[in-house]
């Protein structure tokens, strides 16, 4: 699957009613280390049918950046049924990605 | 077994891997995290030579992809522990062994903690250890920031500009910075000095709204969205230091070549013990580490 931009406008239907889980991926255009992990949510995509990846850029979408209390990126929530089951801030590896994601 | 291994793909390691394979070497380069160490923070770098601007970002991936391209190998794996035997080295990952014949450290520093209680729930919840990373999430708001070194005098100038009062706490009465960015300090009305005083706790449920300011025996609140740390660095020194010496500080020691105490190990890169941590003096080690190991390896 590929990665699914998200904004303010279409947070609802790909986030909170997905019936899969999804992984948020906060981040904006100047963080370095969101462009690290750019590429690897990228290749875990491809790898990974059971989770949808979204990205929101919190320049863009200061309100969900502010209602999921982000305040350092990169920052990654996995959501479950609407709900945020966990996050992790800050760059870490793949492999932490994937155990983030969990099964 | 490899000729060299670089541990940490830093700016420091990823210019030893772009020396030694140019050398003909075979080269692995184990990094725990991803390429591009702490570079990969600065937003703007403006004092490397012939680049007027360039991301940290954009540097650490044009050298990665420079090293890459000439075949240097680079696996994501930490290392957990070195050992010097009678004909090779030996370095040890969670799941791996790797054999070499010269091995360069270039681990690095990590952010030094408070090591207070609540520091780790309060991580991108109101603790930061970058302003010009988390700054712009705090417009407007009140905000402190604590250490008294350049680092910390930066981000609270930096921080001037985003944010409403900046509070600047600092354990003694004097900043060890330079006098260029003292100057600037006082000369911004937004930013208060909260001297010769310590932090004592972090206040908050979901995330930091006050700090506890301990100053002559007496505990002062103040009410904050945010804590930018700023209190130095601490080599990455963990998997080193009970075979390789290390100076007050757990800097790595070495002569002048890089060459740590025990034959075939080098050092390169913000873990050495020097006077001046940067881009240029981390591939120059670089630099300079892989030409050692390679004479090392030839003799």
């Amino acid at each position: 699957m590929k990665i699914i931009n998200v904004d303010e406008d279409n947070f609802n239907e790909e986030v909170i009613n997905s019936k899969q889980k999804v992984l948020i991926d906060f981040n904006a255009t100047w963080c370095g280390p969101c462009k690290m992990i750019g590429p690897v949510l990228e290749k875990i995509a491809e790898q990974n049918d059971n989770i949808k990846i979204v990205s929101i850029d919190v320049d863009n979408n200061q309100d969900l950046a502010k209602e999921y209390n982000v305040f350092s990126i990169p920052c990654l929530v996995v959501v479950k049924d609407g709900k945020e089951i966990k996050r992790n801030v800050g760059l870490i590896s793949k492999n932490e990605i994937e155990e983030l994601i969990g099964e | 077994m490899y000729d060299i291994i670089i541990i940490g793909a830093g700016p420091a390691g990823m210019t030893a891997a772009l020396y030694a394979k140019r050398a003909n070497k075979k080269v692995l380069v184990l990094e725990a995290l991803n390429y591009g160490g702490q570079i990969i923070n600065t937003v703007d770098i403006e004092n490397y030579p012939t680049q007027e601007h360039i991301s940290g970002y954009d540097f650490a991936t044009k050298l990665y992809n420079q090293i890459t391209e000439l075949g240097v190998e680079i696996i994501e794996e930490k290392v957990i522990s070195i050992e010097n035997l009678k004909d090779y080295k030996k370095v040890n990952t969670k799941n791996n062994i790797y054999k070499a014949k010269a091995i360069i450290i270039a681990t690095g520093t990590d952010n030094r903690k408070l090591n207070i209680e609540n520091e780790d729930k309060f991580i991108g919840k109101g603790i930061s250890y970058c302003a010009t990373c988390d700054g712009s999430f705090y417009k407007n708001k009140n905000v402190c920031v604590v250490g008294g070194g350049n680092t910390a005098l930066e981000e609270a100038i930096y921080l001037s500009n985003i944010c409403n009062t900046v509070y600047l706490i600092h354990r003694r009465d004097k900043f060890r910075a330079d006098q260029i960015l003292i100057d600037k300090l006082n000369s911004i009305s937004n930013i208060k000095l909260v001297l010769n005083a310590t932090i004592n706790k972090l206040n908050g449920n979901e995330k930091l709204d006050s700090i506890d300011i301990l100053s002559n025996n007496k505990i002062d609140t103040i009410s904050t969205d945010a804590l930018f740390i700023a209190i130095g660095k601490i080599p990455m020194n963990d998997i080193f230091k009970d075979i390789i010496e290390i100076d007050e500080y757990g800097y790595i020691v070495s002569d002048k070549l890089c060459h740590t105490n025990i034959p075939g190990i080098f050092v390169a890169g913000d873990i050495r013990e020097k006077s001046l941590r940067q881009l240029v003096t981390a591939t120059s080690d670089g630099a300079l580490a892989a030409t050692e190991a390679v004479k090392y390896i030839n003799q």
